[in-house]
């Protein structure tokens, strides 16, 4: 629709100002971490200096961090990338006599808060002695996350023709050889989808490791972050910051490049197609 | 697309059989770590269940014990009602309205100018929760940005926000996090309205304020009321935001259900009675998840 110009610099006016209010808590995140001299305000750096990123890569603890929360994180992506083609499989190929309760019963769990089951789950690792294990925190986190990429998955496949692997059946191919050779590549761009996807939640999470893993040196990334306050009283600002830089580029930047699909599964769009 | 099967007699059987090869996988690991807890959550919460002393090695059913407990804990009411005011205002008025608005403000404009808004919006919502926290810690903090530009702008004293304003504080930053979701649903919605529709309205003379009244809003009200149930459900969740921020403090201004669950199981230890607070959190949350179901209408 055509607006006046008065309505259009208004437009314009409102969304610049929400614009810097939304980057100014990031920006301080940015500028803080190459201040040799950072403080909690946003300033211009009186000296730039990578010593706040030297510092943090230096720190074996800090790269061990790093490295439990990647394969925390990516060990779970593949489980759930690998169980929810799976289950999408014949979600949206068959027809079994369950299909509509188990999808029913999916939506229904993906919005439930996973805050709510942490204290039986807490209770249960105990139990079993799970409790800093690092392969058991790694299934719960994805058995969590399974519903919606099941979801996900189930939507991004029913858009792979089944003309397609039928015209295998016919040339011989097993139902196996169907899946590899004509779903699966087809498929790809669905599946990255929801690997960034669960890799970016799982990055994030703060909550779970927090709970079911208690020796400081087996904790994620999203966990030692604490560590920059509280203990010393006094707050490495620009540590706290190359930190933080550090810790979300990853998942910022695969977002990103993944972005154009991400919405497709994302909007829950598929939800209404069946 | 609904596949149909080739009719052979055995064909439903079979499709069952395979079926439940292919998810067996997923159904063995949803049963263990999704739908056990949530049914321990039902049996803890009638227990005495608690991490040290000697109950730890004693555990009993208690009855309805926790929920008398519950129902003569003020501390709980206070939670339930912090809960609710944060889900109204960051999830409800909050997010759903600004994410409207920018996506309102930014349709037919100039495309690169709606991708720099986009990102530095989208770019709050992929930052790690914790991260959030701090970065909002260190913005709202005497001598954080928000205090500089204040004092630069009028002279004031720097405001104490996390001590004196921690509800507005963490409602703000949270707002400020998950706008971006709504900003995505109402962009594809938006979008989709055809040009005519809105073109024709003003032919005959509709001031700007009936057209998205009478017109915009009616045509993503679908979309309004799935976002609706999506960030409540989400909101109603939120801890780690909250736990960085204040802690649930000063004293309980911020604890809402899922920091006072946190309080109770893993701090005071008491985990039958935190398993009862997170069976309250688990029953609201069911009843928006099913009220969601309903709402968007899904063809399976």
């Amino acid at each position: 629709m055509r607006i006046g110009r008065t309505e259009k610099i208004i437009h314009h006016a409102i969304l610049v100002c929400l614009g810097i209010i939304f980057i100014l808590p990031l920006l301080w995140m940015l500028v803080a971490s190459i201040d040799s001299s950072a403080i909690q305000a946003l300033k211009i750096p009186e000296k730039y200096t990578f010593q706040n990123y030297m510092g943090i890569l230096s720190d074996p603890s800090i790269i061990r961090s790093f490295l439990i929360g990647i394969f925390l994180s990516g060990g779970q992506s593949i489980i759930v990338v690998l169980v929810s083609i799976l289950a999408a499989y014949p979600l949206s190929r068959y027809k079994p006599s369950y299909k509509k309760s188990f999808l029913y019963t999916i939506l229904f769990l993906t919005s439930l808060p996973m805050t709510a089951v942490i204290v039986p789950v807490f209770q249960m690792f105990l139990i079993f002695n799970f409790v800093d294990k690092l392969w058991a925190v790694m299934l719960f986190t994805a058995g969590t996350s399974l519903p919606y990429a099941i979801w996900m998955m189930k939507n991004f496949m029913d858009s792979v023709p089944l003309e397609l692997e039928e015209s295998a059946w016919v040339d011989g191919a097993s139902v196996w050889v169907g899946i590899r050779r004509i779903v699966a590549p087809l498929m790809l761009p669905g599946t990255f989808t929801v690997l960034i996807f669960t890799y970016t939640g799982s990055w994030g999470n703060f909550f779970v490791p927090y709970i079911l893993i208690q020796s400081p040196e087996k904790m994620p990334a999203s966990v030692t972050i604490f560590q920059f306050f509280g203990n010393y009283g006094l707050v490495n600002y620009g540590e706290l910051a190359a930190f933080s830089v550090l810790y979300s580029a990853p998942v910022v930047i695969l977002y990103y490049l993944s972005q154009r699909y991400m919405s497709k599964g994302f909007s829950l769009g598929g939800a209404t197609k069946g | 697309m609904e596949v149909t099967p080739n009719i052979s007699g055995k064909k439903k059987i079979s499709d069952n059989i395979k079926s439940s090869i292919f998810l067996s996988p997923a159904l063995i690991l949803l049963l263990i770590f999704f739908l056990t807890p949530m049914l321990l959550t039902i049996v803890f919460s009638f227990t005495n269940l608690a991490l040290t002393g000697t109950q730890a090695q004693n555990l009993k059913f208690v009855g309805f014990d926790n929920f008398v407990q519950m129902f003569n804990d003020a501390e709980l009411y206070n939670s339930i009602g912090k809960t609710l005011i944060f889900v109204l205002f960051s999830a409800i008025i909050g997010q759903c309205f600004l994410g409207f608005l920018i996506a309102f403000l930014m349709k037919g404009k100039n495309s690169t100018f709606r991708r720099a808004i986009g990102i530095t919006v989208i770019a709050a919502w992929v930052t790690p929760e914790i991260v959030v926290g701090f970065s909002w810690v260190a913005f709202l903090g005497d001598n954080g940005t928000l205090n500089s530009i204040i004092t630069a702008l009028s002279g004031i004293e720097p405001i104490a926000f996390l001590f004196e304003y921690p509800m507005v504080s963490v409602v703000v930053a949270n707002i400020w996090r998950g706008t971006a979701f709504s900003m995505m649903a109402f962009q594809a919605a938006l979008d989709d309205i055809p040009l005519e529709v809105e073109e024709a309205a003003v032919m005959d003379g509709a001031s700007r304020w009936r057209i998205v009244r009478n017109i915009t809003i009616p045509i993503v009200k679908g979309t309004i009321t799935t976002n609706l149930m999506l960030v409540t459900l989400q909101t109603l969740g939120v801890f780690t935001l909250i736990y960085a921020m204040t802690g649930g403090g000063p004293g309980n201004a911020t604890m809402t259900l899922p920091i006072y669950m946190y309080q109770q199981a893993f701090v005071s230890y008491q985990l039958g009675y935190g398993t009862a607070i997170s069976l309250v959190i688990l029953i609201i949350g069911a009843l928006f998840s099913l009220l969601y179901l309903r709402f968007l209408k899904v063809k399976i």
